[in-house]
């Protein structure tokens, strides 16, 4: 077996894990660093975001404001203290991405521009054109080249942490050109492996956002914190799943049911906004969860529309001139055409939720550091407490940018102190894990990886949806557990070395399995509703501060269901209170009974 | 559902000696794309086929492949478009290393050997000021995905894996053209060289398989420009 030594390994070549790299070069230029990820960096899935990225800007704007909207878009659930570094780091970021070339949209006088979204109480969200993720992301990756101590492995998967005893000392990951296996040895890990939704059937994720490093650690003992927190996005494209940015509400799109009503101002989001004049935190300018929510009410009362077999709703564009939306919104012009076949200034686009992002991960501190030193997470695959319940669109691009540099200072700083560990017992795991490997090839009767996967994301699309009953997360979770057994029973028939991708999908399958049982067991154990978790069960459709107020974490325990403990969250200025979207008292106080979750 | 027949290439390296076409019959409908067909195939009819795929929706550039010998990506290309056998088969000119999946650290050589990074002197923490005119200079030539069907397109390419390619040079255009860059001095001699811009002999068809619509092609010509004057300056220097 292959044995490379470096100092700190980043898993993962998305924008958390790209800046995180160049933190560790800047910090400590004469550590080695290994960028190791499954994909080619520029094919992470950062690329697909769409609308921005979140820092106070304007004059008129504070820091105190946009902790406001996040902690309160999260349903107070956010770690306060996480939050406010982060707004007060956010803007240094964006602006360093400007520096490293970042082809921000400006305004005539050279500024840079800044638009509206959900959530947000005033204009604050950077970006460029419809493609901000694709912007950072290669800026990122291209900045990444100018620094020699990066040295990348594209397209190598990691199969294992490399332990020494609590310490985390590095990785063993799989050449998928070669099927060798190579034992990565460094002194901290950073885990920035992105998220969990394909364990989703319909989502707006690509195929690769599979849970890896969230099941690693979890494995490895590291608490899993706030996984029943997954987002719908209330735009994606019917069937596909693909993705409609909320840019297009920030820009003054509005949603439409079947009936051509809009329909969001009876879900405590009114009073209805003019047409071309959109309101902050208002109508469409809601947060995800009250809008994803919102459609499944209309669906309930037969007020959507039908695209091939799917409820949809529309997001209607036409008011805006094609030149706007050729100019602020070219992608979704580009999108809709290709696969749907409509052009937006002429035809409003069906769209549905989709899963979108996992607000839950591997439990960090402030600094991204885990319960296992030398282990750091950062990003999509991290709970560094910054979303709470529900997390604002456009602070997740910050979030790579502000905590990526974290980690990647954090992991230079452990690295450049810590002893080099003692490589005899690593040379032992590595076996192990290479004869683990070798037992998974066979022959299969009946069930095959891709049925696996199947029924895995319908279960968790029907238990884990939108609105939840202990009911059906308690059928999600028997079936989680049968799949879990079938796993068990599951070969890998392809024997092959190079690219055996059937091999790659069983193993993402084997982390997607742990992270949905996760999933699955903290929403039945949160018996209130809160941001993205919403109960229809009798007495718990509301949020509960005195049983709830509090953190879930999942701690692994092979073969059975997990451990579950709460951690307290922590509230340093802004105390619990209602969560209004509301201009219109009288609006919000009708929709109390009819959208559960909100408090009276 | 209509039934489509694809021929797919087949390439296993531990096994075949050379590539074989392999027929598959594949339901679709209008909205069925090559890449859903091909993981149709990969999940119902043979777990071994290789292909590399994301995000779905063409912006992560990893699904390029041919199509009826067309450089396309297959997320993009839709079988309601084709009526009679499709031939997919992977990108030319890159070396195969199994089925579909081609060997594409060339092209990344390509894409680093250009600099492609700001490069100035500044220290300061202020923004840069750059007007909407500024921008729309290079704006076009940074969406480039790094699909390489571009190279696939490129004759040159094809005689010559030296040479830089549309992509790169692209890419060393997006960043010479950026009001806030000093760096074309840097990245000319790239350009200048028998690998750089004048290894194009502007067949201009990498400009019409761009799925991006980025026009390689006129940023390539323009690096023969600047590569022209940088020789002509570089006559009067001492």
């Amino acid at each position: 077996m292959q044995i490379l030594q470096t100092d700190i390994i980043v898993v993962g070549g998305g924008g958390a894990g790209l800046r995180a790299a160049i933190a560790a070069a800047e910090a400590a230029p004469q550590l080695g660093i290994t960028l190791l990820s499954k994909v080619y960096p520029m094919r992470s899935h950062t690329v697909a975001a769409e609308g921005g990225a979140a820092a106070v800007t304007l004059r008129s704007d504070s820091a105190a404001a946009h902790f406001h909207d996040t902690v309160s878009g999260g349903d107070w659930l956010a770690d306060q203290p996480v939050v406010e570094f982060f707004v007060k780091q956010a803007y240094r970021e964006l602006v360093q991405l400007e520096h490293w070339g970042c082809p921000w949209s400006r305004q005539q006088d050279g500024n840079v521009a800044v638009r509206r979204f959900g959530g947000m109480k005033t204009e604050r969200t950077w970006f460029a054109a419809d493609k901000t993720g694709f912007h950072i992301l290669h800026t990122l990756f291209q900045t990444s080249l100018k620094y020699p101590a990066i040295k990348r492995l594209d397209e190598y998967f990691m199969l294992d942490l490399l332990r020494a005893g609590d310490q985390v000392v590095g990785v063993l990951a799989l050449a998928l050109n070669s099927g060798e296996l190579v034992q990565i040895q460094a002194k901290s890990v950073i885990l920035a492996t992105g998220g969990a939704g394909r364990v989703f059937h319909y989502n707006t994720n690509g195929g690769i956002v599979t849970g890896d490093g969230m099941a690693l650690a979890y494995r490895h003992g590291v608490a899993l914190r706030d996984m029943e927190f997954m987002q719908y996005h209330p735009t994606g494209l019917p069937g596909s799943g693909i993705l409609i940015t909320e840019a297009c509400r920030g820009e003054g799109a509005v949603l439409l049911n079947k009936h051509g009503k809009r329909y969001l101002q009876d879900y405590g989001l009114g009073p209805e906004t003019p047409l071309g004049q959109p309101q902050n935190k208002q109508m469409e300018l809601g947060p995800r969860d009250k809008l994803s929510q919102a459609f499944w009410h209309e669906q309930q009362a037969g007020r959507c529309g039908d695209y091939n077999g799917h409820a949809v709703v529309y997001l209607d564009l036409r008011h805006l001139s094609r030149a706007h939306l050729q100019q602020r919104l070219p992608f979704i012009c580009e999108l809709a055409k290709a696969y749907v076949d409509i052009d937006p200034a002429q035809e409003a686009i069906p769209i549905r939720p989709a899963v979108h992002y996992t607000m839950g991960g591997i439990a960090t501190d402030i600094n991204c550091q885990t319960s296992l030193p030398g282990l750091y997470a950062v990003g999509e695959c991290a709970s560094v407490g910054l979303h709470g319940a529900n997390r604002l669109g456009s602070n997740s691009l910050t979030e790579l940018l502000v905590f990526g540099r974290v980690a990647g200072e954090q992991a230079a700083h452990y690295a450049s102190q810590c002893p080099p560990a003692d490589s005899k017992a690593l040379s032992v795991q590595s076996e192990m894990s290479q004869r683990w490997l070798n037992r998974r090839f066979g022959t299969n009767t009946t069930d095959s990886v891709a049925q696996l996967r199947h029924d895995m994301t319908l279960a968790m699309e029907q238990g884990c949806g939108i609105y939840r009953t202990g009911e059906g997360l308690a059928q999600c979770q028997q079936q989680l557990l049968g799949l879990q057994q079938r796993y068990q029973q599951l070969k890998v028939t392809d024997r092959s070395k190079v690219f055996n991708s059937e091999l790659l999908q069983y193993l993402e399958l084997g982390f997607g399995l742990d992270v949905a049982l996760a999933i699955c067991s903290a929403a039945m154990a949160r018996t209130e509703s809160r941001g993205a978790h919403q109960r229809l069960d009798s007495g718990m459709t509301a949020r509960n501060d005195a049983g709830f107020l509090c953190h879930s974490q999942l701690y692994y325990k092979a073969h059975n269901l997990p451990h579950l403990s709460w951690q307290a969250v922590q509230i340093s200025s802004l105390p619990p209170a209602q969560r209004s979207y509301s201009a219109d008292n009288v609006s919000a106080t009708n929709s109390v009974d009819s959208t559960p979750g909100t408090q009276p | 559902m209509t039934d489509y027949q694809l021929l797919i290439q087949r390439y296993d390296p531990e096994h075949d000696n050379e590539p074989r076409l392999q027929r598959f019959t594949v339901p679709g409908d209008h909205t069925t794309s090559v890449l859903d067909a091909l993981l149709y195939v990969q999940q119902k009819r043979d777990v071994t086929l290789g292909l590399r795929w994301s995000c779905r929706m063409a912006i992560c550039g990893s699904c390029g492949v041919m199509v009826n010998g067309i450089p396309k990506l297959g997320c993009k290309t839709f079988l309601r478009d084709y009526h009679s056998d499709i031939t997919i088969e992977p990108l030319a000119h890159f070396a195969v290393e199994k089925d579909l999946i081609v060997d594409m650290t060339q092209f990344l050589a390509h894409l680093s050997a250009i600099k492609p990074y700001l490069i100035n002197d500044y220290s300061g923490t202020a923004l840069h000021k750059q007007t909407p005119t500024q921008l729309a200079k290079y704006q076009q030539f940074s969406n480039c995905i790094n699909c390489g069907l571009c190279y696939s397109a490129c004759p040159q390419f094809g005689l010559n894996p030296e040479f830089l390619g549309p992509a790169a040079i692209t890419l060393a255009q997006r960043y010479n053209l950026d009001s806030r860059d000093n760096g074309k001095a840097a990245r000319m001699p790239q350009l200048n060289g028998k690998n750089g811009a004048w290894g194009c002999t502007f067949v201009g068809f990498c400009s019409d398989v761009c799925p991006k619509q980025l026009d390689p092609a006129a940023a390539v010509n323009q690096a023969k420009v600047e590569s022209a004057k940088d020789f002509i300056i570089s006559m009067f220097k001492p």
